[in-house]
């Protein structure tokens, strides 16, 4: 039992080349029975995660993304498909002889431990050399700032310090992915913005593969170089912050990042590759994305920061649409108006006070609304 | 007001131990110190040396006490700690099931529990004469007035004791600790005696006072469930209380019990105290 396939730290660096991919799944569904029927947390989840990503799995509770991450951790087994670390096949493999580290919601610190022996733990485990060990300790404390406070019980720290301890005790191994369930969920705000930086910075300077489990949009956005945004056990949409940001793939996607605007009509005709959208009569509105023929009902996304709003009708060739404000409200950084569309739609829209705390529109005028073509796309259903 | 309020929390159980604990222990010293006989009256005559003399004339009942204490609470771990474990870890949503029925026996008297064990293991009960008749056990094979029975009997009735602590401390362990454990790299042996063994330690140690104490005073079991050659000190003291009228020396034992075990419990926990063991454990 105490042989660890985790292997010397040479034949580590030998399978560690940037071609083969740190994570794999492979079609993994995950099943439970409950109250005698069957459930699906994970409905057939491929992923490739590359070696020294940031890679973020987000989503609603209950998405099945913890799921997701549990089944590469080794807590779950999946109930078909494959987990593969490196290439390597790991989906019938316990956790304890795989060679990714986890920190946990929780923390799930050792109490009766000292900072020293939770972050000694694994190394402990593996039966590294105690001179070693002190070496690899001693370093990682110093990347998360906590030299000095080796002798401190868990209880005696606070949230933060926590936290890092947690990151520390799966970095110190030097693991292939680093899994991170919504690791900063029980800080405050100032503190979680400060930790998301801190995070990013050592994931550059270790330059290990993080998975990264989370809710939160904008720490996902903040952070990953890739998310999976996931919904009812599937992945709705995979890619870049921009590219998930910019170009939401599904209505879920475009609602659940962001605030965004989703307009329905018909296809009118085609303009320069762009589909026109004939919402009311003095409406139009250009959409990229997609193939689309006219009579073709269809939906677009725009983002609140996109849309102009003026009394005075614009000119150009954008997405114009009228309507009635319904609602100014202030927020610092910005306006948010809420105008009524014609046909019933509402638009909400921010403005930046950039250059005077003014609002352009009061409740009740009627304004034009205007958008550059590119920036609303056609999605699916 | 406010600053007494405290105090009136403390104010009933104070003065009930004051009354019902304190002054009869005083009195009780009072009259192991005193001379005389029932009949006649005792006198104070700060006569010490019935301490040393009823120490050496049972000194033979005083080891066993403490060695029959000894070898059921360590029989009482070992019955404790797994069923705690597996209703803790395993028990679902009817752990308070489980526990109910853990603590069941308690409903019953526990001088009629400790009798109908005696009906139970007479030398020709509903036990052994069946296994007798079948040739299975010799004629004269008995388990009453043995050490096996009075040993048997304190782990029966002392048992709950002992699994309610460990559950309790059980109980708190994160499970979520014990997969830290798994994920950096312990097996599943290593996870239970590096991370639960030592969380669930302080509840062993509660367990042990909770238990030790009283089996090493007891004498319902040795009384019902003994022989002559199971006699313990508290069936000792009785007998002096009692029968002989020798409130002296019945008094004197039982001070001299009470010192025994508590410089015993306070070695115990300086050597094995919460604290050095975790340091232990983390290594």
């Amino acid at each position: 039992m105490t042989e660890i396939q985790v292997g010397t730290e040479a034949a580590d660096a030998a399978s560690r080349s940037p071609q083969t991919p740190a994570i794999e799944l492979d079609e993994v569904v995950k099943e439970y029975v409950s109250h005698g029927e069957v459930v699906q947390a994970v409905k057939g989840v491929t992923l490739t995660i590359a070696e020294g990503e940031f890679f973020s799995l987000l989503g609603p509770s209950g998405c099945g993304k913890t799921t997701t991450m549990r089944m590469i951790a080794g807590f779950e087994d999946p109930s078909r498909g494959n987990v593969r670390l490196h290439g390597q096949d790991v989906t019938n493999v316990p956790p304890n002889r795989r060679d990714v580290n986890m920190v946990f919601q929780s923390y799930a610190l050792f109490p009766h431990m000292n900072v020293w022996e939770n972050v000694a733990f694994g190394l402990r485990r593996k039966k590294v050399a105690e001179a070693e060990i002190k070496r690899r300790v001693g370093e990682i404390l110093e990347i998360v700032d906590l030299t000095g406070r080796e002798k401190r019980r868990p209880r005696e720290m606070s949230g933060g310090q926590q936290q890092r301890v947690a990151l520390a005790r799966a970095l110190v191994n030097n693991p292939r992915a680093l899994l991170l369930d919504e690791p900063l969920g029980a800080l405050d705000l100032k503190l979680r913005q400060a930790m998301q930086i801190e995070l990013k910075r050592i994931q550059r300077e270790v330059g290990i593969t993080f998975v990264y489990v989370t809710h939160d949009q904008s720490e996902a956005l903040t952070m990953s170089d890739r998310i999976a945004v996931m919904n009812d056990g599937m992945v709705e949409q995979l890619g870049t912050p921009r590219e998930i940001y910019e170009r939401p793939a599904t209505a879920f996607v475009a609602g659940f990042i962001g605030t965004s605007n989703l307009l329905s009509g018909t296809v009118d005709c085609l303009r320069s590759g762009f589909a026109v959208l004939r919402l009311g009569d003095e409406d139009q509105v250009l959409a990229e994305g997609g193939s689309f023929s006219a009579g073709e009902p269809i939906a677009i996304t725009v983002r609140p920061e996109k849309i102009g709003i003026s009394t005075e009708e614009p000119t150009g060739d954008l997405s114009i649409v009228r309507g009635i404000v319904s609602e100014v409200v202030y927020l610092g950084l910005y306006n948010s108006y809420t105008v009524s569309l014609a046909q019933g739609a509402e638009v909400t829209v921010f403005q930046q006070n950039a250059l005077d705390s003014t609002s352009t529109a009061e409740r009740g005028d009627a304004v034009w609304l205007s958008w550059r073509p590119q920036h609303s796309y056609a999605i699916g259903s | 007001m406010k600053r007494l309020a405290p105090y009136l929390l403390i104010l009933p159980g104070g003065l009930w131990l004051a009354i019902f604990l304190v002054v009869p222990m005083v009195f009780m010293a009072s009259v192991s110190t005193q001379e005389g006989d029932v009949v006649n009256g005792f006198a104070q005559t700060f006569n010490f040396s019935v301490y040393g003399d009823a120490l050496m004339q049972y000194k033979t009942q005083f080891l066993r006490s403490a060695g029959y204490g000894l070898v059921a609470t360590v029989v009482s771990i070992a019955l404790a700690y797994p069923m705690a474990y597996w209703i803790a870890f395993k028990g679902g949503n009817r752990k308070s099931t489980y526990l109910l029925l853990v603590l069941l026996p308690f409903f019953v008297s526990f001088v009629l529990r400790t009798v109908s064990w005696r009906f139970l293991l007479a030398d020709d009960g509903m036990l052994l004469a069946p296994l007798k008749s079948a040739g299975l056990l010799p004629e004269d094979f008995h388990v009453l007035q043995t050490t096996f029975a009075v040993i048997g009997g304190l782990v029966y009735n002392y048992l709950p004791f002992m699994i309610l602590p460990i559950y309790v401390a059980l109980e708190r362990v994160d499970p979520k600790v014990v997969e830290a454990a798994q994920d950096l790299y312990a097996a599943r042996r290593e996870a239970f005696t590096k991370i639960v063994l030592p969380l669930s330690l302080p509840g062993v140690f509660a367990g042990v006072l909770m238990t030790f104490v009283p089996m090493t005073a007891d004498y319902v079991n040795a009384g019902i469930l003994g022989g002559p050659e199971n006699t313990m000190i508290g069936n000792i003291i009785q007998t002096e209380y009692l029968v002989n009228n020798d409130y002296p020396t019945a008094a004197a034992l039982s001070f001299t019990l009470m010192a025994a075990m508590l410089i015993g419990i306070f070695a115990y926990a300086k050597a094995l105290g919460t604290e050095n063991v975790l340091e232990a454990a983390a290594r």
